[in-house]
C-alpha cells in the first residue's frame, strides 16, 4: 500500500488514486470468489470418475479462491521481499507437515498376522 | 506496539510513575521480563533436578523407604505416591513423565531462549525493547499459567501425567481414567502444553520481528553477534514446529475429553475390557505430529546454548570466532534439516523400510551442520590467548559434552543400531550430555558472563570454578554409565532399576555411583545459588564492559535503564573484534569505528606478523568488517 | 529511545513491525491449521471403505456461511480503504458490517448447524450383521454401482429397547444424549434401538439416493429396528461418531475460536477508533490493517474447510 517514501502524512492525493484502483479489484474479487464458491458446490455433485479426481479438482477450485484471498485481499500481490521470505520458509515446513501424510502411504506398516 | 510516538509525553511521565507490580511483575520491560523467565526456568530446572532425585533414588535402592523426603512427600501426595516412605511405581512414571516435561518445556527453553534472549538480543543489535513489550509479557504470563497448570497437575485425582514425556497414544489417552477426565493429570499436562506454546509463539513472533526490524544503524546480519543468529532461528522453529503440536494435543485433548478416537485404532482392549470408541484412528499419528515439533525442539535447547558459548568464546579466547559465517550457515542449514529427520524417533515403530532409508539419510545428513559447528569452537580456540574466566571454563566445558553427547547420536541415526539401543539407558545418556553438561553449562556461561551487565556486580569467581569443576565432574558420574547400562539393553523406564533383570546384572552397581553423582551435583549448585543472590549486594562493583567485550550490550550502562541506551549506539565493525593489528587494546568494540589505517590492510604495509593467521586476515578484508561510508 | 518502526516503515526492508508480527503469527497458524488438516487426510486415507461418511452436512447453510464470510473480507479491506482515504464514517459502517456478518456465521454455526448434528443419530452395524440389514442399507445396489458400501443407519432415535434389573421395557427418547444417559445407569443394558430413518437408509436402491443432496431432506417416517447385538458403535453425531465429526467438530471449533477472537478486536476498534483516528490516523489504519490480515486468513481455512467438510 503505502509507498516507501511514505512517512507520518502520505502523499495524500496519490494514495487516494492508488485506493480507489485498489477498490475496484476488491469488487472483482468478490464477485470471483462468489463464483467460485458456486462452481464448488456444483462441481461437488458432478463424478469425475472417482474420488481422488473429485477431490483433487474441488481442492484446485479452493486454491484458486484462496490465492485471490492471498493475493488481492492480503496484499501479497505487492509485499516486501521479507514476507516472502518468511512464507516460503512456512511453506517449506508445511509441505514437510503434508510429506508425513504421503510417507505414511507410500510405504506403510507391516502389521504382524 | 502501543507506545506510539504521539503519546511521547504522556508515556514519558508514566515511566517514573510505574507502580510496583507494573515495574517488577506486570512489566513490558524485556530486560525484566528476561530476569522474570530466568529466575522462574532456574526455578524450574531445580524443581525438575528433585523429580530426577527421587527417581534416581528409586533406581539406586529399589523397594527402600527414602529417608525424610519420602513421608514428606507422602503426606502432601497421600500414599498413591508413597507408602511408608517407598514409592509407587505410578508415582515413578509421573516422575519420570513430568521431569521430561518440566525439564524441557519449563526450564531449558525459559532459560536458554526466552531469557537470554530477552535480556541480551535487544541490547546486543542496539534496540530500545522488543517490539512488542505487551506481547512479551504477554508471552510470560502465558508461561507461568502453563507453569502452574503444570504443578496443580500433581494434586489432581490420579496425580500427574504418567505416559511419558512423549505421552504417546493410546497410552496417555486413557491413562488416569475418572468419571470427569477434565480433572486428570493428562489432561492438566495438555492444558498446560496449550499455554506453553502460545507463550512460545508469542516469544518467536516478537524476537523475529525485534532482529528483523530493530537493528541498530550499521548492524547488518552478517555483524549479528551469532548468539542473536542462535536466537533468530530457534524462533523459527518454534513458531514453526509448535502449532502442529498443539494440533495434536488439541486433538489427544479432544480424545480425552471427547471420546473421539483421533489416535485410537479399531479394537484397542484396555484392561481387558473392549475401548468404547469409534475406533479407526492411528497412534502413528501422534508420533509423527509430536516428533514433528519435538525434533526441531532439540535444536531449540541446543542453540541458544551454541550461542551463548559462541560469544564467550570468542571474548575469552580475544580472537574472532574462526570463520563466523560457517557457523551462521550451518546454524540456518540445521534449522531447515531439522524438521525432515523427526521420523528417526520412530523406527520401532514398524515404518516401512523405504521411509526409515529415507530419515536415515537425512540424519546422517544433519550431523554435517552440527560437526562444523563444533569444529568452528574448537578451532577458535586455537591460537588464542584464552582467560580462564569462569563463563569460560563453562564454555570450553560445553565442548567436550556437547561432542560427546553428539557423537553418541550419530550411531542412533541408523535404523538396525535404533533397534537395539531404542528406549535403553544409551539413548537416555545421548541426549542427558546434550541438553545438561551441554545447554545448561552453556546457561551457567550466560548466568557468570551476563550478569555483571544485568546487576552492576560480578559474581564470586572462586565459588564460580568450585561451581563449575564439581558439577563438571558429577554430570559425567551420572551420564556416563548410562551408556554402559544402556549398551547391556537396560530400559529407560524401569522402575526397579533392572534388578529383576538378568541382562542388566553386570551394571547394576552403577546405579547407586549414579546416585550419589546427582546428590552431590545438587550440592555443587548451593554455591551457585548463594553466589546469585548474594553477589546482587555483595558482589564486587565492576564497569559497563567488565569483559572487554565488544558486543553492543556492554554499550549500555549496567544494568541498562529503561530504554536501554542514552543515544541510539551505532554497529561499525564485526561482532568479534578481538586483538585486530590496528588496535592497541586487544578488543575493538563494535559501537566504535576501526582506525582509518585499516583501510590500507588489504594490500601491503602489513607484515605477515602482525596478522595472526590468514583467517583472521579474511575476517578483517571481508566488507562486512569495513566501517560504513 | 522509543520503540522504532511502530507507525512508519524501516528504510531497508519497508515494513512496520506489526506488518511483520502479524505474518510470522499467521505462519504459526498455517502450521497449526496444516498439523489439522494433514490429520485429516491422514485418517481420512486410513479409514476403511464406509467408514467416511458423506453428505451428513447441510450445504445450503454452509455455502450461505461461506458466502458471508467471503462478504466480511471484503467489508473489513473497504473499512481499511475508507481509512486510508480518511473517510471515517465508510470506516464505522464497513467495520461495523464485518462484525455483523462475523456474528451471523458464528451464530449459525453455534445455534443452528451444531445442535442439528447433536440431534441426529448413527448406527454403525457389525459386518456380519449389515446382510440382516440389507433392506436399509442396499449394499448389493451400490456393489453394483462402483460405490463405496453403507455400514451405517442414520436417522432420528425414536425410542430404546433396554432390560433394567432384568425387565425388558420400551423407553422413549427425545434427545440422544438420554441414550448415554440411560447406559450409565446401573443395571441398565440397551437392547434395541428404534430409529426413524433418514432418506438415504429408508429407499437405499433409489439410484437418487446414491450421492448427497444439495438441499437437505427431513427423516422419513419409515421406522426400522436395530438390534444392539448387531450394533458396532451407536451415538449421536457428536464428535466421538466418527473421525469424520471428530475432525469436523475440531477445526471449525477451533475456526470458530478465531472468529470470535477477530470479532471482539473488531468491537474493539468500532468504540475505540476514534482517538487515535484523530491523532495518528495512519497507525489505526495500519492496526486494522493487521487486524484485517487476520480476518483474511480466517476466511482463507474457510474456503479449504467447506470443500472438504460439506461437499468431499
Amino acid at each position: 500500500m503505502s509507498t516507501p517514501s511514505t512517512h507520518s502524512q502520505p502523499g495524500h492525493e496519490n494514495e487516494h488514486a492508488a485506493v480507489t484502483v485498489h477498490v475496484r479489484a476488491y469488487m472483482l474479487v468478490f464477485g470471483a470468489l462468489l463464483v467460485l464458491t458456486g462452481v464448488t458446490v456444483a462441481l461437488s455433485y458432478f463424478d469425475f470418475g472417482s474420488m481422488q479426481a473429485n477431490i483433487v479438482i474441488a481442492m484446485i477450485v479452493a486454491t484458486v479462491k484462496a490465492g485471490l484471498v492471498a493475493l488481492i485481499f492480503m496484499h501479497l500481490n505487492h509485499e516486501r521481499r521479507q514476507i516472502y521470505v518468511l512464507l516460503a520458509f512456512t511453506v517449506f515446513f508445511a509441505c514437510g507437515l503434508f510429506f508425513l501424510t504421503w510417507l505414511h502411504y507410500w510405504d506403510p506398516i507391516r502389521l504382524p498376522h | 506496539m502501543d507506545s506510539a510516538s504521539a503519546h511521547h509525553h504522556e508515556e514519558h511521565h508514566d515511566h517514573h510513575e510505574l507502580g510496583w507490580w507494573q515495574k517488577y511483575v506486570f512489566s513490558t520491560d524485556h530486560k525484566v521480563i528476561g530476569i522474570q523467565y530466568g529466575i522462574t526456568g532456574l526455578s524450574f530446572l531445580l524443581f525438575g533436578f528433585g523429580l530426577m532425585m527421587l527417581m534416581r533414588w528409586q533406581l539406586a535402592y529399589p523397594g527402600d523407604p527414602l529417608p525424610i523426603i519420602g513421608k514428606i512427600v507422602e503426606n502432601v501426595l497421600g500414599e498413591e505416591a508413597f507408602k511408608d516412605g517407598v514409592m509407587a511405581s505410578d508415582f515413578y512414571n509421573e516422575l519420570g513423565a513430568m521431569h521430561g516435561t518440566i525439564m524441557v518445556f519449563l526450564g531449558i527453553v525459559p532459560v536458554a531462549f526466552a531469557a537470554f534472549g530477552n535480556y541480551v538480543v535487544p541490547l546486543q543489535i542496539g534496540a530500545p525493547d522488543m517490539a512488542f513489550p505487551k506481547i512479551n509479557m504477554a508471552s510470560f504470563w502465558s508461561f507461568a499459567v502453563g507453569g502452574v497448570i503444570m504443578l496443580v497437575s500433581f494434586f489432581v485425582p490420579g496425580g500427574a501425567a504418567k505416559s511419558g514425556w512423549t505421552s504417546y497414544s493410546p497410552l496417555a489417552a486413557v491413562n488416569g481414567l475418572h468419571e470427569n477426565m477434565w480433572m486428570t493429570g493428562q489432561t492438566f499436562w495438555l492444558l498446560g502444553m496449550v499455554m506453553l506454546i502460545t507463550s512460545s509463539l508469542l516469544g518467536s513472533v516478537n524476537f523475529i520481528t525485534t532482529i528483523i526490524q530493530l537493528r541498530a544503524p550499521g548492524m547488518s546480519w552478517m555483524r549479528m553477534p551469532y548468539f542473536v543468529w542462535a536466537q533468530m532461528v530457534t524462533a523459527y522453529l518454534l513458531l514453526l514446529a509448535f502449532p502442529p503440536l498443539e494440533a495434536a494435543s488439541f486433538m489427544q485433548l479432544m480424545d480425552r475429553v471427547a471420546g473421539t478416537s483421533f489416535f485410537m485404532p479399531s479394537g484397542l482392549v484396555v484392561n481387558g475390557q473392549p475401548w468404547a470408541v469409534a475406533g479407526g484412528g492411528s497412534p502413528l499419528l501422534w508420533q509423527h505430529l509430536f516428533w514433528f515439533l519435538a525434533h526441531p525442539e532439540v535444536y531449540v535447547l541446543i542453540l541458544p546454548g551454541l550461542g551463548i558459548v559462541g560469544d564467550v568464546i570468542a571474548n575469552g579466547t580475544r580472537k574472532p570466532l574462526w570463520s563466523y559465517k560457517g557457523l551462521v550457515y550451518s546454524t540456518m542449514g540445521i534449522g531447515f534439516l531439522s524438521f525432515v529427520v523427526w521420523a528417526h524417533h520412530m523406527y520401532l515403530t514398524g515404518m516401512g523400510s523405504k521411509v526409515s532409508t529415507f530419515f536415515q539419510t537425512t540424519t546422517v545428513l544433519i550431523s554435517v551442520p552440527s560437526v562444523v559447528i563444533v569444529t568452528v569452537l574448537l578451532m577458535s580456540l586455537w591460537g588464542g590467548s584464552i582467560k580462564f574466566t569462569v563463563p569460560m571454563l563453562f564454555a570450553t566445558g560445553f565442548l567436550p559434552m556437547f561432542g560427546l553427547g553428539g557423537l553418541t547420536g550419530i550411531p542412533l541415526a541408523f535404523n538396525s543400531i535404533g533397534l537395539y539401543l531404542h528406549d535403553t539407558y544409551y539413548v537416555i545418556g545421548h541426549f542427558h550430555y546434550i541438553v545438561a553438561p551441554g545447554t545448561i553449562f552453556a546457561i551457567f556461561a550466560g548466568v557468570y558472563y551476563w550478569y555483571p551487565k544485568a546487576v552492576g556486580r560480578n559474581m564470586n569467581q572462586f565459588w564460580g570454578r568450585v561451581h563449575f569443576f564439581g558439577s563438571f565432574a558429577c554430570m559425567n558420574g551420572i551420564f556416563f554409565p548410562m551408556f554402559l547400562q544402556g549398551m547391556a539393553g537396560m530400559h529407560r523406564r524401569w522402575y526397579d532399576g533392572g534388578a529383576g533383570w538378568d541382562l542388566t546384572q553386570n551394571v547394576l552397581h552403577w546405579n547407586p555411583f549414579m546416585f550419589w553423582s546427582a546428590f552431590i551435583l545438587g550440592l555443587f549448585q548451593i554455591p551457585f545459588i548463594l553466589n546469585f543472590f548474594l553477589s546482587i549486594k555483595f558482589g564486587r562493583l565492576v564497569s559497563d564492559n567488565p569483559w572487554d567485550a565488544t558486543t553492543l550490550e556492554w554499550a549500555a550502562p549496567s544494568p541498562p535503564p529503561h530504554g536501554n541506551f542514552a543515544t541510539q549506539p551505532s554497529a561499525y565493525t564485526g561482532p568479534y573484534e578481538y586483538s585486530h593489528p590496528e588496535v592497541a587494546a586487544d578488543f575493538s568494540p563494535q559501537w566504535l569505528p576501526l582506525p582509518e589505517k585499516t583501510e590500507t590492510l588489504r594490500g601491503d604495509g602489513v607484515t605477515e606478523k602482525a596478522r595472526p593467521n590468514l583467517v583472521d586476515q579474511a575476517m578483517v578484508d571481508s566488507p562486512e568488517t569495513q566501517p560504513r561510508a | 529511545m522509543e520503540i522504532p518502526y511502530t507507525v512508519t516503515p524501516r528504510p531497508d526492508t519497508q515494513l512496520w513491525n506489526a506488518k511483520i508480527g502479524i505474518w510470522l503469527f499467521l505462519a504459526s497458524e498455517v502450521m497449526l491449521f496444516g498439523g489439522l488438516f494433514s490429520g485429516y487426510v491422514f485418517l481420512r486415507l486410513g479409514a476403511e471403505p464406509g467408514f467416511w461418511p458423506h453428505g451428513l452436512l447441510n450445504v445450503p447453510v454452509g455455502t450461505m456461511n461461506t458466502a458471508i464470510l467471503i462478504l466480511s473480507s471484503v467489508t473489513v479491506v473497504m473499512a481499511w480503504a475508507s481509512l486510508k482515504m480518511r473517510r471515517y464514517t465508510h470506516y464505522l459502517v464497513y467495520l461495523g458490517a464485518t462484525i455483523v456478518c462475523g456474528l451471523i456465521f458464528l451464530v449459525v454455526k453455534l445455534a443452528y448447524e451444531y445442535p442439528q448434528k447433536f440431534d441426529h443419530f448413527g448406527i454403525y452395524l457389525k459386518e456380519e450383521a449389515r446382510l440382516k440389514y440389507e433392506p436399509y442399507l442396499g449394499n448389493e445396489h451400490l456393489a453394483k454401482k462402483g460405490l463405496a458400501p453403507r455400514t451405517e443407519i442414520t436417522g432420528h432415535l425414536h425410542a430404546v429397547d433396554i432390560s433394567r434389573d432384568g425387565r425388558e421395557e420400551e423407553v422413549e427418547i427425545h434427545s440422544p444424549s438420554e441414550v448415554s444417559h440411560l447406559a450409565q445407569e446401573k443395571g441398565v443394558q440397551i437392547l434395541g434401538y428404534h430409529i426413524n430413518l433418514d432418506t438415504e437408509n429408508a429407499d437405499p436402491t433409489n439410484p437418487a439416493n446414491d450421492r448427497p443432496h444439495f438441499w437437505h431432506k427431513p427423516p422419513s417416517e419409515k421406522q426400522a429396528h436395530v438390534e444392539a447385538k448387531d450394533v458396532l458403535w451407536a451415538t449421536a453425531f457428536l464428535p466421538k461418531h466418527s473421525n469424520y465429526f471428530a475432525t469436523y467438530f475440531t477445526i471449525t471449533g477451533l475456526h470458530g475460536l478465531h472468529v470470535f477472537g477477530g470479532i471482539v478486536v473488531f468491537t474493539y476498534f468500532f468504540f475505540r477508533s476514534r482517538k487515535m483516528y484523530d491523532a495518528e490516523p495512519e497507525h489505526l489504519a495500519n492496526r486494522l490493517e493487521v487486524a484485517g490480515l487476520f480476518w483474511h486468513f480466517v476466511d482463507l481455512v474457510w474456503i479449504f474447510v467447506f470443500p472438504i467438510f460439506y461437499l468431499l
